[in-house]
């Protein structure tokens, strides 16, 4: 069984607002911009405390975008906040130019990403935001798993020097990984060993992960559960070496399966390491209303997909 | 010796045509009409530092280019003011150049602070500037240029909303109203309207230069706008030029957005415009 407990279930933004207020302490460099979605972005305590170095844009993100570009002059580091489809489809044009083309140190903070954000459907259910990032020559991509991942994370960025797309949820999940571990861009955490198969997750889906390994690990299957928080660059080296062991591979994202992290991992491994591999992902569908647990299991991205994915590459 | 104000125009079009010729491509009609501009920003507006260059420029007036595709214009007068060499203008669109077809900060060409080419998106990176100065208590000035037809933009209206609502009182933004686009005249594609009194209803200062192809008009209109800035709203500086200003063939119409002249038209807009301070080789 996995040793992960659940310290008690907080939402991954929570965990950005956290470690934003942490930046604003310790680096006085560090501003923040919104467009109208302070509270849902868990931005308020840093917008109290620094008045001065935080910028309400209004309902307005293109102008945000670029606004967070020319801000970067004097060595400021823009960190902007508002929902994931807003801080991507919407504002694409504006972070390809005027961010990544211009290699502005600006970091593109995504709250409410993927089904889980639940009743609000599928105008606020972007699954395709991490495609349309790793896209973008220069963007590194980012996607915890919890509270305390999220939060060290935010602060990690501050000290990377170039675009980062950070993308996290609303809902309340397990807080597990330990609330001191700084967080290494490009770095996967290899959370359970295992010889039989390699389980690549990210987000809220390596706790399913983590679950469905518990699952298998009661039928004498032995899953590898590695948390590949950062999609781009990705950690080639953990994946071989684990890949290299088990020899077959389950990603699980909460995510199309075109352009996430699934796709990354298929790529890599059909250049480096050809295996068999299930990919647990949306595949190609918008999301719909309901609740988060309700909306995983219908587009199965929960543990017992993770699982029923294991089977069939054992199967391979 | 310092090459007189004056004599710049002529140079700065020859290079312009010159660049856009030997590649065949590229925008001289947009890049004619804003010369002047161009010539009194960097020759005696703006206070700053062409060489070494600093992209966050402390301490500087900063310039940021939202119509990119007048790029020609751009180069010419920052290789002429020492930001580059002005030798480099013959890379101009070239495989390997610094000086891309729009300009950027990519190939790290000294002067450019921003990739422009997309419309729209300058004016809010201007903001972001601005602000970015009134953060650290540097009391220097950030100016813009926009196209009329580029305010056809919904970005630029978000920021023009913003920079108004909060008070971003060390902006200049011109606009260069030549009253033409890719398609057609700008009253054929989508009329503007009133552009100053659209500025006004989003909280700017505006004012008009009439004559944006005289040079000491411009001059004057600039420094104006200047004592403009500081009084709690941004200002707008609605500049009616005429593209392609400075060749009878290319002047006042829309066909030179984009078109490069053959040999023969080369030549005879060079004869019209004088050699004042030596072209770049070749």
């Amino acid at each position: 069984m996995h040793p992960y407990t659940d310290s008690g279930s907080k939402d991954t933004r929570s965990g950005f607002g956290a470690g934003l207020l942490e930046l604003g302490q310790s680096n006085p460099n560090v501003v923040a911009l919104c467009a109208d979605l302070t509270g849902s972005l868990k931005m308020d305590a840093f917008a109290a405390e620094f008045p001065d170095r935080f910028f309400q844009t209004g309902i307005a993100e293109a102008h945000m975008i670029g606004m967070a570009a020319g801000l970067t002059i004097g060595g400021k580091i823009p960190f902007t906040g508002t929902f994931a489809n807003f801080s991507t489809g919407r504002v694409y044009d504006q972070i390809r130019q005027s961010v990544a083309y211009s290699g502005k140190n600006v970091k593109i903070c995504a709250s409410h990403a993927g089904l889980t954000l639940g009743e609000d459907g599928a105008t606020h259910q972007i699954l395709e935001d991490i495609g349309l990032m790793k896209m973008l020559p220069g963007m590194t991509v980012i996607s915890p798993c919890d509270y305390n991942q999220t939060k060290a994370a935010t602060i990690a960025i501050a000290e990377h020097d170039g675009p980062v797309y950070l993308r996290f949820g609303r809902p309340k999940v397990p807080n597990f990984t330990p609330s001191n571990a700084p967080f290494v861009i490009g770095k996967a955490d290899i959370l359970t060993q295992g010889n039989d198969v390699t389980i690549c997750a990210n987000g809220h889906l390596v706790w399913e992960a983590l679950e469905a390994a518990n699952a298998l690990e009661a039928e004498g299957i032995h899953a590898e559960v590695i948390n590949f928080a950062t999609i781009k660059p990705l950690d080639l080296e953990s994946l071989l070496a684990s890949v290299g062991k088990t020899g077959r591979v389950v990603t699980a994202e909460e995510h199309q399966r075109h352009g996430g992290l699934g796709d990354s991992i298929a790529q890599a491994l059909g250049m480096h390491l050809p295996s068999p591999i299930e990919m647990v992902a949306v595949n190609d569908s918008f999301g719909e209303s309901g609740t988060p647990a309700q909306l995983l299991t219908k587009y199965g991205l929960d543990a017992a997909n993770i699982v029923a994915a294991v089977k069939r590459v054992m199967n391979r | 010796m310092t090459p007189s104000i004056h004599d710049l125009p002529a140079q700065v079009r020859r290079d312009i045509l010159r660049m856009v010729h030997a590649v065949q491509s590229g925008h001289p009609g947009g890049s004619m009409g804003c010369t002047e501009f161009f010539v009194a920003l960097y020759f005696d507006i703006l206070r700053h530092q062409a060489s070494p260059f600093n992209m966050d420029g402390t301490g500087e007036d900063l310039f940021f280019l939202s119509n990119g595709h007048i790029s020609p214009v751009f180069y010419s007068v920052l290789a002429r003011s020492g930001y580059f060499s002005i030798d480099e203008l013959h890379t101009f669109r070239k495989l390997n150049s610094r000086l891309q077809g729009h300009p950027t900060t990519h190939e790290g060409l000294p002067g450019v602070r921003i990739a422009s080419g997309s419309l729209g998106q300058g004016l809010s990176v201007a903001v972001g500037a601005a602000q970015a100065k009134k953060l650290v208590g540097d009391d220097r000035l950030v100016f813009t240029l926009h196209g009329d037809g580029e305010l056809q933009e919904g970005q630029i209206w978000e920021a023009a909303l913003y920079a108004g609502a909060k008070k971003v009182d060390n902006l200049i933004s011109t606009i260069d109203a030549n009253g033409q686009q890719i398609d057609g005249s700008t009253d054929d594609v989508m009329p503007m309207g009133d552009i100053g009194s659209k500025f006004v209803a989003f909280g700017w200062e505006v004012m008009h230069i009439q004559e944006g192809n005289n040079l000491e008009a411009v001059r004057s209109g600039l420094r104006q706008a200047i004592a403009l800035s500081g009084k709690g709203k941004p200002v707008c500086v609605v500049m009616h030029t005429s593209m392609g200003f400075g060749v009878d063939f290319m002047a006042g119409t829309h066909k030179w957005h984009g078109i490069a002249p053959s040999d023969e038209q080369l030549a005879s807009a060079l004869a019209q415009l004088p050699e004042t301070l030596g072209d770049y080789p070749a």
